[in-house]
């Protein structure tokens, strides 16, 4: 009798512990840049796994948005694939906000060619005249008379957006280049295709592509980390103020080496260490 | 008794007209939503320049929403399959109906209705990794992703709806035609080309049309296989970018609400034009040249 009602009494705490730890289950609202939303979705759904209290609601519409949500204070995290603006540290002061960014992972951004292409090395001005249309034939720069097959990636996706910024200068790429809807799928028709010239994350290397050394410098982590590469960026994390509770536990879990920078190497970026 | 009888058989009527309501609704509901999102567009740029303009350039800085290209892009594809698929898919179908023994038929029929049932990602995936290395090296082109590979992916697709709609198009013949047709001293191939065919014509243009419209609207096929590039083709081994490819491949990064989303969705209004017009044609071609009994003929 006396049994059944400590019992009773231990179920009746355990139900009141789990309400209670249900009333301070804490939600996180990552939103931004598109280029880290996968780092910030497997790093999310891992620190999920492990703090299975914790929501974790994620959005991409860009690093603009991602800004914009921080210095409202609609989110949590805001994500960014370049630093933030000095018109958006303008609106932030204004506002009375101080964005603080975290530096989470590199991107970078490799050109690669058919295995049996000879052409090994190529600066960024030929890459330009590549994209741009220029250059149409792979003898131009070194190579076998066959004509060049640029495949360039969706103009909506983050990858884009760097080798834009970085090899095009704001150039537009010309209209006959083959668009891709993923690093894998440029991969793939690269590896299938004698006469093309693709680009794609570190991270999506195989034995099937060449990777080529741009201005001499081969794309790595290393050349990446040094800076020395030039078509690469960092990552940024922005918080509004310096984290608190939840989210400096989310950032320390990103930042991790074992834990988060081991998942940002699985989503093919570059981890900081 | 009877009054509970009425009552039941008026409750069935009611339940019946609504479950058909709801589908109808839910269609109209789709285009209303369509209409909404791609409306606002217009007010940046006019309806010309998005129709006929020649660049299709959306995240650029100012952006460019010319869907010309794509939209030369999607009839093409759609043209040079009907060439392929059509005489395929009628000619498989007169096979089936006319010559080949039961046996045969039982076998193959159900053969190429399986075509049908290949997942178009399936197919996508057969044309970028067998087919555009085998296109390159024959004809010695530029690239394997081009128009051509779609088309005959396409092919491939609407095969089945065309095939299986003449086919059943062609087996409805009345008998009598066919035994007045060999009584009369016809061979059988004289048969099937002047009676049979014509007999049938408006179930084979039907069978054609949507072959056909299923072949506009298809998306990962092209996405993967069609190369991708936003320019009008010059020749049928060019890359192309057809307007299913382009919202499939955009949708996801464009920001919600933005010009970018919007233009989509205003692409989508276009292809929404193009298989509704497929559509009526073929439910007018139906309608019009039906076949009812051998007395019309």
């Amino acid at each position: 009798m006396k049994n059944s009602k400590t019992m009773l009494s231990i179920l009746a705490c355990s139900i009141l512990l789990l309400s209670a730890t249900f009333s301070f289950a804490e939600n996180l609202v990552v939103k931004g840049s598109t280029t880290v939303l996968p780092i910030a979705q497997k790093v999310a759904e891992a620190y999920m796994k492990e703090n299975p209290e914790t929501k974790i609601s994620i959005s991409g519409g860009g690093s603009g948005n991602g800004m914009k949500a921080i210095i409202d204070g609609t989110t949590d995290i805001g994500n960014a694939s370049r630093f933030i603006k000095d018109k958006e540290v303008k609106l932030a002061m204004e506002k009375g906000v101080y964005p603080v960014p975290f530096r989470v992972a590199y991107d970078c951004i490799v050109p690669v060619v058919h295995p049996s292409n000879k052409v090994g090395d190529l600066s960024l001005e030929k890459l330009k005249a590549i994209y741009t249309g220029e250059i149409k034939n792979w003898k131009e720069v070194g190579g076998p008379d066959r004509p060049v097959v640029v495949i360039s990636r969706d103009t909506s996706s983050g990858t884009y957006e760097v080798w834009e910024k970085k090899v095009l200068k704001k150039a537009r790429v010309f209209p006959g280049a083959l668009l891709q809807a993923s690093n894998g799928a440029v991969a793939q028709a690269v590896a299938k295709n004698k006469n093309a010239i693709g680009y794609i994350g570190v991270g999506y290397l195989n034995k099937d592509v060449k990777a080529v050394t741009v201005n001499g410098i081969e794309g790595s982590m290393a050349t990446t980390l040094d800076g020395s590469f030039p078509v690469s960026r960092p990552l940024f994390m922005f918080t509004q103020g310096w984290p608190k509770g939840e989210t400096v536990k989310f950032l320390n879990y990103v930042l991790h080496p074992a834990k988060g920078q081991k998942l940002v190497k699985e989503a093919g970026y570059v981890p900081l260490y | 008794m009877s009054n509970t009888r009425q009552l039941k058989e008026r409750l069935i009527h009611k339940f019946f007209y609504g479950i058909a309501f709801v589908s109808i609704f839910t269609l109209f509901l789709i285009f209303l939503f369509l209409l909404l999102e791609g409306i606002p567009l217009f007010e940046k740029i006019s309806i010309n320049d998005f129709i006929f303009g020649n660049y299709w350039y959306p995240t650029s800085d100012p952006p460019e929403f010319g869907v010309f290209p794509l939209i030369i892009a999607s009839v093409a594809v759609t043209a040079v399959s009907a060439v392929v698929s059509i005489p395929l898919g009628v000619m498989t179908a007169i096979y089936l109906a006319e010559i080949a023994s039961n046996k045969v038929r039982e076998i193959a029929k159900p053969v190429v209705e399986l075509l049908a049932s290949l997942p178009s990602v399936v197919i996508g995936f057969f044309g970028m990794v067998i087919v555009a290395p085998f296109l390159q090296d024959t004809f010695n082109i530029a690239t394997g992703l081009n128009l051509f590979n779609a088309a005959i992916m396409l092919a491939f697709m609407s095969v089945p709806t065309i095939c299986s709609i003449s086919e059943d198009a062609i087996y409805s013949v009345p008998k009598e035609l066919k035994e007045a047709s060999l009584a009369l001293g016809a061979t059988h191939f004289e048969t099937i080309h002047k009676v049979v065919l014509p007999a049938s014509l408006s179930g084979i243009s039907t069978a054609v049309i949507l072959g056909m419209s299923r072949a506009i609207g298809e998306t990962m096929v092209v996405l993967m296989v069609a190369g991708g590039a936003a320019m009008i083709p010059g020749s049928i081994f060019d890359p192309v970018r057809p307007m299913p490819a382009s919202i499939a491949a955009e949708m996801a990064e464009a920001p919600f609400r933005g010009d970018h989303y919007y233009a989509l969705f205003a692409t989508g209004i276009v292809l929404f034009v193009f298989t509704l017009c497929f559509n009526l044609i073929a439910d007018h071609v139906a309608h019009k040249y039906k076949q009812v009994g051998a007395a019309t003929l």
